[in-house]
């Protein structure tokens, strides 16, 4: 070792530099950080203390035009917990099956709700039981991180009847949060799932809220209200829609727990929906919350499809309610007149070519006018009327009177009407020669390659009931929108209401009369090719106005293999009647 | 009761306001909203000083040489005591997997290694001091190199790597301090940064052509240079073997000392909210027991590891200022002491405690700042723990004699 006194001088003197340096470096840094920086780490001490908790805003009620509720929201319970990090969240959620029942299910969703926004408190139990949450409060000091919430929970008063319509809400899926549709959505929190909730799903969402609580590291509450202000949710305003409750309840009512198919009301005047019903129906109150599994699976397996709207997604052959379009476009072309006789009387059927078209009446209805034609439903007439106008005119006028279009009604996921956009149609699907001109006589009568939706064929008896414009339906009152389908005199208008009207007073539809109030409208008889025990099940249709004179109330009626069309006229007609406060006339049942 | 010499007191009053300060923030780091097992450690921490300050006392009353004749038989106690650890030894706190501690009937009596550290400086002091000339070449320090490997070699294997990294500090410390030139300090450095440098091949190239350019400027022996080359190459090579054995746990701290916030709920967390605590201290800092990061427990360890993050965010840079002025002032006057010494033996010993103390302060101060990575190695005088404390004050001690026995006055400030 080096000793000599001038060497060690010389290296203290280089230590005592180098400590010197060490620490005044060490001091800079720290000037750096608490003087220079001392801003930005202020701030970020003040957020670490802070927990934000959302708080879910209440939707918008939903009522009727009478200021009837149909949508609500009562008081319900959330648990969600604020996990530092995955495991901890499994570890919580494994401690907290000890004490409630958690489903493997409700695990997983809680840890892929968890992984999608750390930083909001992972929602366990969206719509928890009183039970749970006194068992939770009993066991408050177990579990620091877990949050109580008493959170707006969606409840619909008329459950069963209008399910067909206002929806449901439930947790966004992860598919949602991915899509554009519900930018700024984030995971645990509700949206509309169906129906009107869904449709006006931005009307109906509210303002989320933030509580600011102060906790210490382990998320143990220190006290509630940090220093940052809090703010309250702000509720949706509420969603006002043209449906009467009363009429929707006493159509839930007709159709009761047997008969299968779809109804719809509608104000020819604006479009407005005034009921809107399909059968059958779900208790839509199980779905608040998550849907329970062994109920989704019921409903899925039921083979009358609870699930299908059978008003703006069930497609059905419209039989001879369509005779209606035919005649119209016949009138628009000027090939036929309401007083007009076909060469042809009705012998019960019609020769064309190597075939024989039968009528429903095997008995015939002689040599008779369009308009008496429209009153018995005559099929031979309407064959040979479907031959005057020829089959591109026929399609031509199908598609101008919007039959192979949605109705444009407020709901999503409406399917759209079927009708051949032209001959070329039969041609690529069928080749040149793969077809004859014999579907011309389908089509004339609603048979064939046609079929329709109840709510677009309400929508087109609105613009028979009217001047020949078509109001959009509309559940929610808006601006109301008519387009003009086809163009006939004021004369041919009232020839055709009249027409219709004979149906209800003297023709298929007698046994549907109403005293006092002229109905007017046309049963439909359309085959579905189901046979059960030799006997063929057809959908039942009836598609009318009422009064005749000055409709005030479209009614599209579809029962699913629900027989002749005159099931479906008593169905509309006591919807009728009921809506203008009258009553029917009970009278004698006839052949139809 | 000092024979023949003078106290030095800057020394001992500048060691005991640090321990006090010491004491008062290990109080302050008990006093949190939700109170821990930390409140009541500051009376442990008050008595381990007491007991501390008599160890001192006693120390200072002997002579270096009994001293340096203590270190043999010391050094072969503590090398037995890191052995039996190995066996017997349990985890404690935050290293719970380690055997760092030992034990009897499940009462923790303390970290051996914490005195490992004493004695090794001693014995490194004892071993460079019998020499007459300064090493000239890498192969004469194999003496040295021997006194402080065994016993790191003990400690690595409980695994201990912040003790590790204290020993290779203090033995550059002594190196230095004996007159090891630097260009053969940087040769024998020289494997270890390879190691660093080999994550990135372009780094380690440029290192590797430096180091050429000293070999052949210094001229080493031929052998040496070899083999120093050889060594370099085969750190560079086996460092990511070595990486992918670590225990996940080392490798997260490495990994969160590059990048706090990639893992910012687990290993980073310490770290950013060491940084958050001090940074939002300012200048004057939130007030003695006031800080909301350590109140609310954000702070992590906060009365061991990351005592000094309390000092940054209760009493502000202001306090930090004083802190390590207090620090610096005590590494200065050990510096004196080892250049006052009356013999190779006293000034090595204090150059090496004074090496100690450097290295805990860098790197737990460091620590504190992301500026180290997380090593869990005490702060001297502040971190809570009897052991650490036991032994920074055995080293006082043993200065105070140092210093009573050196040459010129003790008691001037500075030389």
């Amino acid at each position: 070792v080096s000793v000599h006194p001038n060497d060690i001088a010389r290296r203290a003197r280089v230590a005592s530099l180098g400590l010197a340096a060490i620490i005044v470096t060490l001091l800079g840094a720290f000037f750096k950080t608490q003087v220079v920086q001392h801003d930005r780490y202020k701030l970020q001490s003040q957020e670490n203390r802070l927990r934000a908790i959302p708080l879910p805003a209440p939707r918008g009620i939903i009522y009727d035009r009478n200021k009837n509720i149909i949508a609500e929201n009562l008081p319900g319970y959330s648990v969600s917990i604020f996990p530092p990090n995955v495991d901890s969240l499994r570890a919580a959620l494994a401690q907290l099956s000890t004490v409630i029942t958690l489903t493997p299910d409700q695990v997983d969703q809680a840890v892929r709700r968890y992984r999608r926004d750390p930083n909001r408190p992972t929602v366990i139990i969206s719509d928890a039981s009183f039970d749970v949450i006194s068992v939770l409060e009993e066991h408050r000091v177990n579990f620091p991180r877990l949050i109580i919430q008493s959170v707006p929970k969606r409840f619909y008063p008329d459950g069963p009847s209008v399910a067909s319509f206002v929806g449901y809400t439930g947790e966004i899926t992860d598919a949602d949060l991915n899509s554009n549709q519900y930018e700024g959505y984030k995971p645990g929190q509700l949206i509309g799932k169906g129906g009107l909730e869904r449709e006006y799903e931005k009307d109906l969402r509210g303002r989320e809220g933030v509580r600011y609580d102060e906790v210490d590291a382990r998320g143990r509450l220190v006290r509630q209200a940090g220093p940052r202000v809090d703010l309250n949710p702000e509720p949706a305003p509420p969603l006002y829609t043209n449906i009467d409750m009363d009429l929707q309840r006493y159509t839930a009512q007709i159709f009761g727990d047997s008969l299968q198919g779809g109804a719809i009301a509608i104000d020819p005047r604006d479009g407005g929906v005034l009921a809107l019903y399909s059968a059958p129906s779900y208790d839509v109150n199980r779905f608040t919350g998550g849907i329970p599994a062994d109920y989704w699976k019921t409903l899925l397996s039921d083979d009358r499809h609870p699930l299908v709207n059978k008003v703006t997604q069930g497609r059905y052959p419209p039989g001879s309610t369509f005779k209606l379009a035919t005649a119209v476009t016949g009138m628009q072309n000027g090939v036929v007149s309401l007083d007009e006789h076909m060469p042809v009387p009705c012998t019960g059927g019609f020769q064309y070519g190597n075939r024989y078209f039968k009528c429903w009446d095997k008995r015939g209805h002689g040599d008779i006018s369009l308009a008496r034609a429209i009153e018995v439903s005559c099929d031979v007439y309407f064959y040979q009327l479907g031959l005057k106008i020829g089959l591109s005119k026929l399609l031509a006028g199908g598609v101008s009177l919007e039959m192979r279009d949605k109705s444009g009604i407020d709901l999503p996921d409406e399917k759209r009407a079927l009708w051949p956009y032209a001959v070329d149609y039969y041609n690529k699907t069928y080749g040149p020669r793969g077809w004859s001109n014999s579907v011309t006589l389908n089509l004339a009568i609603g048979q064939g390659e046609n079929a329709q939706t109840v709510v677009n064929m309400a929508k087109f008896y609105a613009a028979l009931a009217t001047d020949g414009t078509a109001p959009t339906p509309e559940l929610v009152h808006r601006k109301p929108e008519r387009k003009r389908i086809f163009q006939l005199t004021p004369a041919q208008m009232d020839g055709l209401r009249k027409a219709l009207a004979g149906v209800v007073q003297s023709g298929t539809a007698q046994a549907s009369r109403i005293q006092g109030v002229m109905l007017a409208g046309k049963t439909g008889t359309a085959q579905t090719g189901k046979r059960v025990e030799g006997v063929e099940l057809n959908h039942a249709w009836f598609v009318g106005f009422a009064p005749a004179d000055n409709p005030t109330i479209v009614v599209a009626v579809m029962l699913e293999f629900g027989g002749h069309g005159t099931r479906a006229a008593h169905i509309a007609s006591a919807m009728i009647s009921h809506y203008l406060k009258v009553t029917p006339v009970t009278a004698v049942e006839t052949e139809g | 009761m000092l024979r023949n010499t003078v106290v030095d007191y800057p020394l001992a009053i500048t060691a005991l306001l640090l321990s006090l300060f010491g004491v008062a923030i290990v109080y302050s780091a008990g006093q949190t909203d939700i109170p821990t097992f930390v409140a009541p450690l500051w009376k442990s921490q008050a008595l381990w000083l007491a007991i501390a300050v008599g160890c001192a006392w006693a120390i200072g009353s002997s002579s270096v040489r009994l001293i340096e004749w203590a270190t043999w038989p010391a050094y072969l106690l503590t090398l037995a005591l890191l052995a039996v650890l190995l066996v017997i030894g349990k985890g404690g706190g935050t290293a719970a997997s380690t055997k760092s501690w030992i034990a009897i009937g499940g009462h923790r009596l303390g970290q051996p290694s914490e005195l490992a550290k004493i004695t090794v400086v001693l014995m490194l002091a004892k071993v460079l001091a019998e020499r007459r000339e300064a090493p000239k070449s890498l192969l004469e320090l194999w003496k040295p190199a021997l006194a402080v490997g065994i016993p790191w070699l003990l400690i690595m294997l409980q695994p201990d790597l912040g003790t590790g990294i204290v020993f290779v500090g203090v033995f550059f410390g002594m190196l230095f301090w004996s007159g090891v030139p630097w260009p053969l300090l940087l040769l024998l450095a020289s494997p270890v940064v390879s190691l660093v440098l080999s994550f990135s091949t372009g780094l380690w190239g440029a290192w590797f052509l430096v180091l050429l350019a000293l070999v052949l400027w210094y001229k080493p022996y031929l052998v040496e240079g070899i083999v120093l080359m050889v060594a370099n190459v085969a750190t560079g090579v086996i460092a990511p073997i070595i990486w992918e054995k670590l225990a996940p746990y080392q490798q997260n701290r490495l990994k969160v000392f590059l990048d706090p916030s990639a893992d910012p709920r687990a290993s980073g967390y310490h770290v950013i909210q060491s940084k958050i605590a001090i940074g939002s201290g300012g200048l004057f800092g939130k007030g003695f027991t006031l800080g909301t990061q350590k109140r609310s427990g954000f702070l992590p360890e906060q009365h061991t590891d990351f005592i000094f993050a309390v000092v940054g965010e209760e009493l502000g840079f202001i306090g930090v200022t004083i802190a390590l002025s207090l620090f610096l002032a005590l590494m200065l006057r050990c510096t004196r002491i080892a250049s006052r010494a009356n013999d190779s033996f006293g000034g090595l010993a204090a150059f090496g405690l004074m090496s100690l103390w450097l290295v805990h302060i860098i790197v737990n101060v460091g620590m504190t700042l992301n500026l180290m990575p997380i090593t869990g190695i005490p702060l001297p005088f502040f971190s809570y723990g009897g052991s650490f404390m036991l032994a920074s004050w055995l080293a006082v001690g043993i200065l105070l004699r140092i210093s009573g026995e050196g040459r010129g006055r003790a008691g001037s400030l500075l030389s």
